[in-house]
């Protein structure tokens, strides 16, 4: 767990994903080969900005331990200004998302390892205003 | 050389209050006597998943964006927090990585109660004068702890800045000094969830005594007098003492109220005096004058002249502090235990 989400750190930290050069497909979570160019991929890494717009959303209730605290919380597709849908938890109050909704990155905490653990950090997002 | 100082800051509040009112309720308290006596009409509260690291990335960022500067010419980064979330484990790598600036800078932790925040800003110009780094960046920030039912849980809140110091700035630093003694007026031992503190003791010989002599110092070496002053801004562990200090050193009201946060968003700690100032560096003009005095228990205070610069005129200074303070959202006594993490769970 922890050598695998510190090799992420890079990309969760921030929106930072992959662009293929050949054909321009945006690409987060990164791959580092594009399924459409394929050997004639050529990636590089970008950042996708800081904002972006609601596609849709859920409302979790029934929840992972690690998240009992944030019930319910709301996981969304975010369409970024930048290119991508990506998915994401945005931090508001469940009478304010709706579909449409501008949404901006936030640095926050994943969850907590118990407490004597690693705590897990890296991008959310919250209502742009 | 070229003058060093502030070429840019950025400030960070979480979005819920609690109301003095909400607090008294719950301990059975008068709350007018509670907010006349102390000054502090609500505070900030942190949500679950924000704590110091987080805090600090956020004013980074703003204060990277507007400074306009790549950070990987920043050299150094200095986390000042009483509420590191590790306490063997650094925050300045966390912000590190999160804002970008590469892997060569310096980085470590301060930790002097309310005044570690300002104690980063003082190496950062002493590195950038001396030529070791272009840009060095200095957090205060905090989420503060107080036990239930402590006087201290009216005021101890969460908020932070930070500054960007460097060449060309927008606030040129004129001088700077720090008074520091061994005065127990406020502690927490290790491994205890919540500080201990001396009462009244944290007044005069703590709080009055190092903030009021080292701002009188400072005026006195420099040759100023308090009408020389456009601004003022000392700590504000509640919204009594630092206007009372500004009376004792001979300010006037109108020289602090834009710098007083506290009566809205309570006792940042290390982000304290430093979110005051964000807050007059936000309606500063070029030629204004500016007195930071900071305070940290245990103790000492860090004083500081800033002279602004014509750069503030084009200078991005939007959304401002206190745009930030009035727009949050009221929890109640049970969600604010909640996000503090006062509940015992399984």
């Amino acid at each position: 767990m922890l050598p695998r989400f510190w090799r992420k750190i890079k990309y969760r930290y921030d929106i930072v994903g992959t662009v293929c050069e050949t054909c321009g497909s945006k690409y987060y979570p990164p791959r580092n080969f594009c399924p459409i160019c394929r050997r004639k991929s050529k990636m590089k890494e970008v950042n996708f900005g800081d904002k972006g717009e609601v596609v849709s959303y859920t409302v979790v209730h029934d929840t992972p331990e690690e998240y009992r605290m944030m019930k319910p919380y709301i996981v969304a597709l975010i369409k970024l200004d930048g290119g991508p849908t990506i998915t994401s938890q945005v931090v508001c109050d469940e009478s304010e998302i709706h579909i449409g909704m501008r949404v901006k990155k936030a640095f926050r905490k994943y969850f907590e390892d118990g407490e004597d653990g690693i705590i897990y950090y890296g991008t959310k997002f919250v209502p742009e205003s | 050389m070229s003058s060093v100082g502030i070429v840019s800051y950025g400030t960070y509040i979480p979005k819920f209050r609690i109301k003095a009112e909400e607090i008294a309720k719950v301990w059975g308290e008068d709350a007018d006597s509670i907010k006349s006596g102390l000054g502090v009409l609500q505070k900030s509260v942190p949500d679950l998943d924000e704590d110091t690291a987080t805090i600090s990335v956020e004013a980074s960022r703003e204060a990277i964006k507007r400074a306009k500067i790549d950070p990987k010419k920043i050299g150094a980064i200095f986390v000042g927090s009483e509420s590191h979330p590790y306490a063997v484990k650094p925050t300045a790598t966390i912000v590190g990585d999160a804002i970008g600036c590469g892997n060569f800078f310096h980085a470590a932790d301060y930790e002097f109660a309310c005044k570690a925040g300002t104690a980063g800003i003082q190496t950062c110009i002493a590195m950038v004068k001396s030529g070791m780094i272009e840009y060095g960046l200095a957090i205060g920030a905090d989420t503060s702890q107080s036990a239930p039912g402590d006087p201290l849980e009216y005021s101890a809140s969460a908020g932070g800045t930070a500054f960007i110091i460097g060449k060309s700035p927008i606030a040129e630093v004129e001088a700077t000094l720090s008074f520091t003694s061994d005065t127990p007026d406020f502690w927490r031992r290790e491994g205890q969830p919540y500080p201990s503190h001396g009462g009244r003791f944290t007044g005069t010989p703590a709080y009055f005594r190092h903030v009021y002599t080292a701002g009188e110092k400072i005026m006195r070496e420099n040759g100023y007098k308090p009408e020389d002053f456009d601004y003022a801004v000392f700590h504000q562990p509640n919204g009594k003492f630092p206007v009372r200090v500004a009376r004792m050193l001979g300010f006037r009201s109108e020289q602090i109220e834009q710098g007083l946060v506290v009566r809205k968003v309570g006792n940042t700690y290390s982000g304290s005096s430093v979110l005051g100032f964000s807050a007059i560096l936000d309606v500063a003009k070029p030629g204004d004058k500016i007195l930071l005095v900071s305070f940290g228990s245990g103790a000492g205070s860090d004083a500081f002249i800033f002279d602004i610069t014509d750069r503030i005129e084009e200078f991005e200074r939007e959304p401002k502090v206190w745009d930030k303070i009035n727009r949050g959202v009221e929890v109640d006594y049970s969600v604010y235990l909640k996000l503090r993490r006062k509940i015992k769970m399984k």
